[in-house]
């Protein structure tokens, strides 16, 4: 693999008009990465997920080069019906289009800022493979006082030109004070056994609300890694909400730190898995402040020999008194196959919080299939009723109602 | 008020702060091939236990100190411990309690377990092991009248091989983890328990564990066995002098349940936990594990943990007969610049296990408390349910506590529930008991107490009281 990663550095490099400092910065990055290689289940992030194995097993040999000179077209059969929208369309993990035709032109900031390379602090190695191959970043930035019109859906779109390839993505948003943004992360993949290596930083001000909803509902063979790092001020909002569905291994990372007083995140998730998927979401809350609050709420429907795993964390720094922090995840096992693992952890260092965690796993209740068969449903409709109600809790936990409606819609959930 | 702080500051210091002089016999200073021979030479043991003592050696050497722990350490130089040390007096063992030597007896008796008395008055027979070996043996007789081995692992050993070679490293392999391994290898002393099909055992039976000589690591082995349908509670209960420098303890304990047999095994430690400033103290690193080995079988590990600097452990059950049962109750404190990392493993094979884990952790002062578990299930352990609690109470912002559990569920028959919490005394009910007359530190050992509540209810009465008077001593001073 060392190989193939010097060779594809080189020639993505090429095509980079990018100063000698940054060059530098980039290949610090790859020596890294080549160094740590894929994480694996020694790390205890990936203890439950060994991304190197499934990499292996899925895909086999990546290449990490994309030819990103010509123009993709642009697929309008994929945009979302009946709810007007800005787009951002990403095809095979080049930038195609950046519309934002509803909103004023003024109060929103394209940056393109391809050329400084920011690191992430998170210190996987998958960010140090992001850094380094990463060939166009854009920052957005949301202006005082504005809010979006209407939400901004991002498509990521594979198709089938591309297989066995990494595609590194990265988006910087900024949202300014008493700004608002609702952000549809929208995935749809035709292409098979990819590697996604997504990274988005938030910057959320004072009062600043994002509301962020990933969707990965249509079937494919890709692997996807996704990792949110939000910082947030003073009464800012976030709102996290993620479906994890479609693709064969996806691993969702939220981080989350509290840096302003009263600043509330809430991340919400549901994996409805079958087959033999493998699923993952990690969550760390940094509480660092004092009058924080964190709300978390994970529910999993799992067939076949599919595996979900939830690690979530809670960290209460020693100033941050008063904290408020809240983790639940339940588990529906439906198959003799099926997986699920959790790690809901805490770490508190001040005394005067509330902090809890509870998890549950378990077998549909056969008391409530006996209960609606009873009233004339079929074992099947009871089964599905039930799965629904479950769902449906952590559906209705999206504060915006339009896309409350759009995801009940998308996958099929009924009130 | 001076009268009532001098109380308060005689209290905080550590009652059973003393050491007697004894003049020892020690293995020479290091860890190596002739250290352990010595040992098993000095024992008289047979060559298949020097032989199980080398495996377990050959694989030590290859083995790393873990370091995943949430409490860090300064690095142990293992080549600098003493292996083996032992009061010289005991050469000749004593026959009766009246021969023994009465510096020893004198200590005892400041730890409050005068044995005369205690054995004839509380009805328990007491292994007490100071330092290395066994001093004293009590209730044997009526003990052996019922066919139930209790003694030394030593003596079990010479007068009980088969027992020992069947069972001996069968929950912890001498390829086990680098303290477990360790302790396979050094082993000095510990107790045997093997009680016969059908048999309860009429009384608890307890040791008091010692550490005397300074440099010396302890490493018990203690190996419980209850045969089909019988009975088992067993207490153990820790005290050790008060030392500057940190001392290594790396005991293994091992319990096998044949079908329908119990084991209860309670623990109270209360180690020297180190002077107010984090100096000394004892390294609690200990490898607990139960195997419910038949069907219908059950375990249950009691713990209150109030000493040592560092307390690492946790103690498992491993659930493989069908229908078997596995509890853990749990009471950790820490004060002052204690730490611990302690928890449960629940390890689910067999087909309709249980367990049920229920973890106090109190943390105060500078000290830092984790809550490590892991509840398994595995793809065979139909109808398998657990249930897991552990709430934290934190007293002061220089503390920490932390909850990490690991919870895999791999059939879709079984039900796993977890719940946590963390938070402090509320103002409202320090305010309550304080206008009911209590004064502060009264009030918080009373909500205390009754925090821990679940956990001290599992415990046998005559602990029970001990450990309730344990709780209230830990945390005086972290109130105000």
């Amino acid at each position: 693999m060392k190989e193939q990663l010097q060779k594809d550095f080189d020639s993505s490099i090429k095509n980079l008009s990018l100063s000698q400092k940054d060059i530098e910065i980039k290949k610090f990055c790859l020596e890294n990465f080549i160094e740590k290689g894929f994480p694996n289940r020694k790390e205890e992030d990936w203890k439950f997920s060994d991304l190197n194995q499934i990499i292996k097993n899925n895909i086999g040999e990546l290449s990490f080069y994309n030819n990103q000179a010509s123009t993709n077209k642009v697929d309008t059969s994929v945009f979302v019906d009946g709810l007007e929208h800005n787009k951002i369309v990403f095809i095979n993990g080049r930038i195609e289009k950046i519309d934002f035709e509803y909103e004023k032109k003024d109060q929103i900031e394209i940056i393109d800022q391809s050329e400084t390379i920011n690191q992430f602090k998170n210190s996987n190695s998958l960010s140090d493979l992001n850094n380094a191959f990463t060939n166009k970043c854009f920052k957005i930035l949301v202006k005082k006082g504005y809010q979006l019109a209407k939400p901004l859906i991002i498509y990521h779109t594979t198709n089938s030109k591309i297989w066995s390839k990494n595609i590194n993505l990265r988006l910087n948003f900024e949202l300014d004070k008493d700004s608002s943004l609702r952000l549809i992360d929208l995935f749809n993949d035709t292409s098979e056994k990819n590697f996604l290596n997504i990274f988005y930083n938030f910057e959320l001000k004072e009062n600043a609300v994002l509301k962020n909803y990933k969707v990965d509902k249509f079937e494919n063979k890709n692997v996807k890694y996704s990792f949110n790092n939000i910082d947030q001020d003073k009464n800012s909002i976030s709102e996290t909400f993620i479906l994890s569905s479609g693709s064969n291994f996806s691993k969702n990372e939220i981080n989350c730190n509290l840096n302003g007083v009263y600043a509330s995140a809430f991340v919400n998730g549901i994996f409805s898995l079958n087959n033999d998927k493998h699923h993952e979401i990690r969550s760390i809350i940094n509480h660092l402040t004092e009058n924080t609050k964190s709300y978390q709420l994970i529910k999993s429907v799992l067939d076949q020999s599919s595996k979900a795993v939830y690690q979530g964390k809670i960290f209460v720094n020693s100033d941050a008194q008063k904290t408020d922090g809240y983790q639940l995840s339940k588990a529906i096992l439906l198959n003799k196959e099926s997986e699920f693992n959790a790690k809901p952890e805490l770490e508190i260092y001040a005394d005067d919080v509330k902090c809890s965690h509870g998890s549950a796993s378990g077998s549909l209740n056969e008391d409530s299939i006996f209960y609606l068969m009873s009233r004339g449903l079929s074992y099947q409709q009871s089964r599905e009723l039930l799965i629904n109600g479950f769902l449906l809790d952590v559906v209705e936990k999206i504060t915006d109602s339009e896309i409350k409606n759009l995801i009940k819609n998308m996958i099929g959930i009924k009130e | 008020m001076d009268n009532r702080q001098k109380e308060i500051n005689n209290l905080k210091d550590y009652k059973y702060g003393f050491s007697t002089d004894i003049e020892n016999i020690q293995a020479p200073k290091g860890l190596n091939e002739d250290v352990i021979k010595f040992i098993s030479n000095i024992k008289k043991e047979p060559s298949w236990m020097l032989d199980f003592r080398l495996k377990a050696f050959e694989r030590f050497k290859v083995l790393k100190e873990p370091d995943w722990q949430k409490p860090k350490f300064p690095k142990i130089d293992y080549q600098d411990l003493y292996y083996y040390s032992a009061p010289k007096s005991m050469k000749d063992k004593p026959k009766s309690l009246d021969e023994l030597d009465p510096k020893l007896l004198e200590t005892y008796k400041k730890l409050g377990i005068p044995l005369q008395e205690q054995a004839r008055l509380n009805g328990i027979a007491v292994d007490a092991v100071f330092d290395s070996v066994s001093v004293a043996t009590t209730f044997k007789d009526e003990l052996t009248k019922q066919g139930i081995i209790f003694c030394p692992i030593s003596e079990a050993i010479q007068n009980h091989p088969e027992l020992v070679k069947k069972y001996l490293g069968s929950v912890i392999p001498t390829s086990d983890h680098f303290f477990a391994t360790l302790n396979s290898a050094v082993f000095t002393d510990g107790s045997f328990v093997y009680i016969p099909e059908g048999v309860r055992c009429p009384m608890e039976l307890s040791t008091y564990f010692r550490i005397n000589a300074s440099n010396t690591g302890q490493f018990e082995r203690t190996l419980i066995i209850a045969d089909k349908g019988s009975y088992v509670s067993y207490l153990e209960g820790c005290t050790a002098p008060m030392r500057d420098e940190n001392q290594l303890h790396a005991a293994n304990v091992e319990l096998i349940a044949l079908d329908d047999a119990e084991i209860k095994y309670s623990t109270v430690q209360n180690w020297y936990p180190g002077d107010k400033d984090g100096k000394g103290g004892i390294y609690n690193f200990v490898t607990k594990r139960g195997l419910c080995k038949g069907k219908n079988s059950k375990i249950s590990w009691t713990q209150v943990e109030t000493g040592s600097a560092i307390t690492w452990k946790y103690p498992s059950c491993i659930l493989k007969g069908d229908n078997s049962v596995g509890e853990f109750y749990s009471i950790a404190i820490t004060n002052n610049h204690q730490k611990a990392d302690t928890g449960t493993k629940m390890i689910h094979l067999g087909k309709n296990t249980k367990s049920k884990i229920i973890s106090k952790g109190i943390s105060a002062g500078s000290s830092d408390m984790t809550y490590r578990g892991l509840v398994d299930i595995s793809s065979k352990a139909k109808n398998s349910t657990n249930y897991t609690q552990c709430d934290s109470l934190l007293m002061g912002n220089k503390c920490g506590a932390h909850t990490v559990p690991y919870i895999k569920n791999k059939n879709s028959e079984s039900n796993i529930a977890h719940e946590a919490t963390t938070s402090k005394i509320s103002e409202e009910q320090l305010h309550y008991c304080q206008q009911r007359g209590l004064n502060p530190e009264e009030a918080v050992g009373l909500i205390v107490n009754g925090f821990c509540k679940e956990v001290l209810q599992q415990l046998p009465m005559e602990f029970a009281v001990e450990a309730q008077k344990l709780v209230g001593i830990s945390l005086e001073g972290s109130v105000g």
